[in-house]
């Protein structure tokens, strides 16, 4: 018979070389079981003369702890490695998964919730107004009375002889001034309405108005939040061209051109500073206030941000154009 | 408006660079929108080389409309103040004329004319002339029309000249009669109302005033007699007729702008010039009838140098301000804060304070004018969670697989009608066609024609939404209301590896539906009820309400309108009115049961026509507040149910706020359940 230190390190050998489950039992038989070598051991103490017999045993026993412990150890890693071969190669990864896909949200849209955005974190809020507008609010309350010229600048849908579709979202001004006076920092984003239909014209399109009627807010301040604004639009510092233009409701007005990154300046909104009859049409003082307005159009933008060349494209509906955007 | 920049060149007498020049014009407020080359194979023309700059003049600036005016603003942009430009006076060499009348000296205060006899039938005018009339994009005529639109072109005033045999009487400028006739210079016959100004003789009207000449007046080859017309019109007496009659012409865009109403003899002097170079002839006097009294008035206006500093957010010294102010023909006294200053005969949009602030900011330079953020308090916005916003039903739609399309806010009223019949439209007076003739009253005429776009460009499987405004009449108006409505079609999910996909059907997009109503947090508010709607199908259309309102609609498309799309499977659609369903309630927190919940089903034989919905409220009612929850998770007809009856598997969920239920209870509670089931709905309860 080996020695008891001999044993336990050929056990221990035996539990490591066990490949799979059935040969650790077999192991586990060879060594603990009825007729194993370490139980035959422990049955051979009573031949040992008495005063060997209790650290014999000891020995024996610690032996026999060892092997069970190690047998418990190889089971725990052998059952984790046959789970973890069962579980290889369940289900194809690559197929695709069940449900339903996120749709496209609309450009426009996308494009809206930016632009308030930006100007929500400078103070903004969001107004909004009737697309069925009176003529009052549409023109004469912006400074564009009966036969002036700049009516022309709008082909306008009539509902009846006193309404139209609104021709541009600045009637919100003169709606959110009426309610809530000044000081007021608004956006507006809306639908409008010209009688024009071509390449470069749909009937209907989008706006964002914004307006800030303060004391001492000047030309200069209407610069500064235009940059910022397209700065951040656009995600680049940007150079920006403003160029004198006419607006009924603005005085001085603008048009401001935004420089590609191809170089060419390309229109992106007109501006100015609030004409003192509007700001009269809503009872705001102009000695005290002055402000600014500015109005955009958000398929333009839209055109510009994502590389859209037909403003058709808009209105079209097609989802291979607006799964673009989701 | 075009014009050759040669032309301009000749009277700054230099050369000028196209493209720099176009540049400093545009950044001056006179937009140039093209600088191209001049068509080298115009008609007659020989083979010259030139740029023609193409203007886009806002309506403020009549005194531009002119190489004369553009002439100007070169000037003062480039620091120059242009001096009154002088024309040759051609003495009378005979003494005949033709009188004139003001009849209406607030319309017409200034009429300048002269008759010019004999001039050389079968004259061409020469090709430089012809040149610069081409490139503006005027068609040579007869010499005596060329001179006069050449005139207008180069000094911005409009001129007419009439065959001196054609009138009878003498000359009036009057308003008209109601209803009087006027056949024009292009053949069409109109009937004038009293606001619209006429030239006319003993015959009647003869001329449209500032818009357009008659037809039997007009010079002709066989024109050997002439009579000039270099008239003002104030802008109010034009402004608004030329659209009113379709007529938009070169004289009436000058005139409703305003025209410089003190150098009309000038005019006439340049025009009688250039036609005694190409048809001879023997000028008659100038002649000016002129109302003084109602000339316009270049009223002072203070301009504040503190003012015009705020406004620009600059800080501009007197002296720099004076010195743009002269570039400009704006003179200026010093006041106390300022000047007085009063804005040069020809320029009509100098009125107020903040229009010379403009000149100032114009004159400086955009560019020029610093970037400074604003120094104002700002307030913190609204975050509101009393209304379900739009973008947040945009997103959980989207994520449910729909995607947003932008209908037109006008519709055809014929597919209007289908889905509406009889709908209190608002209608367009000018509509671009039938198809876009009225305000849509629904959101389904445009999702239906952009799925029948979709489907038709081989896209079977669709589900589509939109939110915008829907328009009808009420008492005293329109009514616009905030709709959100959508559509599915095809398929119920895209087609997959597992199979089997079957077409949408009601209860998918009423999840959907269930899914916006949840957001709201007043879901539970809403009811859906059997009801009708001409474009769903009978017995697959509910009407949503909420304390008997109809806040919205869901059914499938009516095979009729089906039929008409040219679909074969059904299409699902829904809408909800947003400014009545989008109210919603803030999360109140109550807190939740520690105690085990307990389950009883129950399966209850019902009549078909109880509705889930009766069932529910039933076993609500019975079973009181330990009901935690109740589903329903079978519905079978068949064998062992009596025809016309179903049996309904009911599961209850019960559960105590304060302690454990036990069994005996909750034995109790479907004993009490089951008899007010049979009693109420006369169940009968399968074992």
């Amino acid at each position: 018979m080996a020695s008891p230190a001999g044993l336990l390190e050929q056990a221990q050998a035996a539990v490591q070389a066990a490949g799979d489950l059935r040969a650790l039992d077999a192991v586990r038989v060879r060594y603990l079981g009825r007729k194993g070598l370490i139980t035959a051991e422990l049955k051979g103490l009573g031949r040992l003369p008495v005063e060997e017999r209790a650290s014999a045993g000891r020995e024996i026993n610690l032996i026999k702890q060892a092997v069970i412990h190690g047998i418990a150890a190889r089971r725990e890693r052998l059952e984790a490695a046959k789970m973890e071969a069962e579980l290889a190669n369940r289900v194809d990864v690559t197929l695709p998964g069940r449900g339903q896909p996120v749709g496209g949200l609309h450009p426009v849209s996308r494009t809206v919730r930016r632009i308030v955005d930006i100007f929500a974190a400078a103070g903004f809020g969001v107004r909004s107004g009737p697309e069925v507008e009176d003529d009052f609010h549409n023109f004469t309350a912006l400074n564009i009375p009966e036969n002036h010229p700049a009516r022309a600048m709008h082909d306008t849908f009539y509902v009846d002889t006193g309404h139209v579709l609104r021709t541009h979202t600045s009637p919100v001004q003169i709606r959110a001034m009426r309610s809530e006076g000044a000081p007021i920092r608004i956006i507006v984003p809306g639908r409008v309405y010209r009688r024009d239909y071509d390449l470069t014209h749909t009937p209907m399109f989008t706006q964002v108005e914004g307006l800030a009627v303060d004391t001492g807010i000047s030309f200069a301040n209407l610069k500064s939040i235009l940059y910022e604004f397209v700065s951040n639009f656009f995600e680049r510092d940007v150079e920006l061209r403003f160029r004198p233009s006419y607006f009924p409701f603005t005085e001085p007005s603008a048009e401001v051109d935004v420089r590609s990154e191809s170089g060419k300046w390309l229109e992106i909104l007109g501006c100015g500073m609030v004409h003192p009859n509007v700001l009269r049409h809503v009872d705001v003082d102009p000695e005290k206030y002055t402000g600014y307005a500015f109005g955009m159009g958000v398929e333009r933008l839209a055109m510009l941000r994502y590389g859209v060349e037909d403003l058709r494209r808009f209105f079209e509906n097609d989802l291979r154009f607006i799964e673009q955007f989701r | 408006m075009r014009i050759d920049i040669e032309w301009l060149g000749e009277m700054l007498q230099r050369d000028l660079d196209p493209e720099q020049l176009a540049e400093q014009l545009t950044l001056g407020g006179l937009e140039v929108e093209s600088v191209r080359l001049a068509d080298k194979d115009t008609e007659g023309a020989p083979a010259v080389d030139g740029v023609v700059l193409d203007f886009d003049i806002t309506p403020n600036r009549g005194d531009c409309f002119s190489v004369l005016g553009v002439a100007r603003e070169v000037s003062a942009l480039n620091g120059t103040r242009m001096e009154e430009l002088e024309v040759p006076q051609v003495p009378a060499s005979v003494e005949d004329t033709f009188p004139v009348t003001l009849a209406a000296p607030a319309a017409c205060p200034r009429f300048a004319r002269r008759v010019i006899r004999k001039i050389k039938p079968g004259c061409r005018s020469p090709e430089w002339l012809r040149l610069r009339l081409e490139r503006a994009g005027l068609r040579a005529l007869h010499p005596v029309v060329d001179v006069t639109n050449y005139v207008m072109l180069e000094l911005g005033q409009p001129l007419h000249g009439y065959d001196l045999h054609a009138l009878s009487g003498g000359i009036s400028v009057r308003f008209a009669e109601d209803g009087e006739p006027l056949r024009l210079l292009d053949g069409n016959r109109i009937t004038l109302q009293s606001d619209v100004l006429v030239i006319a003789d003993k015959s009647g009207a003869i001329g449209l005033a500032g818009i357009m000449g008659g037809q039997g007046t007009a010079v002709s080859e066989s024109t050997r007699d002439v009579f000039l017309e270099s008239a003002f019109f104030s802008p109010d007496s034009i402004a608004g007729r030329p659209r009113r009659f379709g007529l938009h012409t070169d004289a009436s865009l000058r005139f409703e702008r305003g025209v410089d109403p003190v150098r009309q003899g000038r005019a006439i002097e340049r025009a009688t010039e250039l036609l005694l170079d190409i048809a001879g002839g023997e000028p008659g006097p100038l002649v000016e009838d002129v109302a003084e009294k109602e000339l316009p008035e270049r009223k002072p206006v203070s301009l504040r140098l503190q003012r015009l500093n705020t406004i620009l957010g600059t800080g501009l010294e007197p002296g720099e301000v004076e010195a743009q102010l002269g570039l400009l023909h704006i003179a200026a006294t010093r006041e106390k804060n300022g000047w007085s200053v009063v804005p040069p005969d020809f320029r009509f949009d100098l009125e107020i304070e903040e229009d010379l602030v403009e000149e100032i900011g114009r004159m400086t330079g955009y560019d020029n004018i610093p970037v400074v953020a604003e120094q104002s308090p700002r307030h913190v916005g609204l975050a509101t969670e009393k209304r379900l916003s739009e973008d947040r039903i945009a997103d959980t739609l989207c994520s449910r697989g729909y995607s947003e399309v932008v209908t037109y806010g006008f519709v055809d009223r014929e597919l209007a009608d289908a889905v509406n019949p009889g709908a209190d439209y608002v209608s367009l007076t000018n509509p671009l066609s039938q198809e876009m003739g009225v305000m849509r009253h629904s959101l389904w005429p445009g999702l239906l024609l952009a799925a029948r776009h979709n489907r038709s460009r081989q896209q079977p499987r669709l589900r589509l939404f939109e939110i915008g405004t829907q328009f009808g009449r009420e008492a005293g108006g329109v009514r616009e209301s905030r709709v959100l409505a959508g559509l599915a079609i095809g398929a119920y999910r895209p087609e997959h590896w597992e199979g089997g996909a079957r077409d949408v059907d009601f209860f998918d997009v009423k999840s959907d539906m269930e899914a916006i109503l949840a957001l709201t947090g007043r879901g539970g508010d809403i009811e859906f009820q059997r009801a009708d709607h001409p474009a769903l199908a009978g017995g697959q259309s509910a009407r949503l309400t909420r304390a008997d309102d109809t806040v919205g609609w869901l059914g499938a498309l009516h095979p009729r309108l089906q039929g008409r799309m040219g679909w074969k499977r059904p299409a699902i659609l829904f809408a909800m009115q947003l400014d009545r369903s989008a109210r919603a309630r803030i999360p109140r927190y109550r807190e939740y049961s520690k105690f085990p919940s307990l389950r009883r089903d129950i399966a209850a034989v019902v009549d078909d026509g109880v509705s889930a919905g009766r069932l529910l409220q039933c076993v609500r009612s019975a079973a009181g507040d330990a009901l935690h929850d109740v589903t329903i998770f079978d519905i079978y007809r068949g064998e062992g149910i009596d025809s016309g009856r179903k049996s309904v598997a009911l599961g209850l969920i019960l559960q105590d706020r304060s302690r454990t239920l036990t069994d005996v209870e909750a034995d109790r509670i479907v004993a009490s359940t089951t008899r007010q089931l049979e009693h109420e709905l006369k169940a009968t309860i399968r074992e």
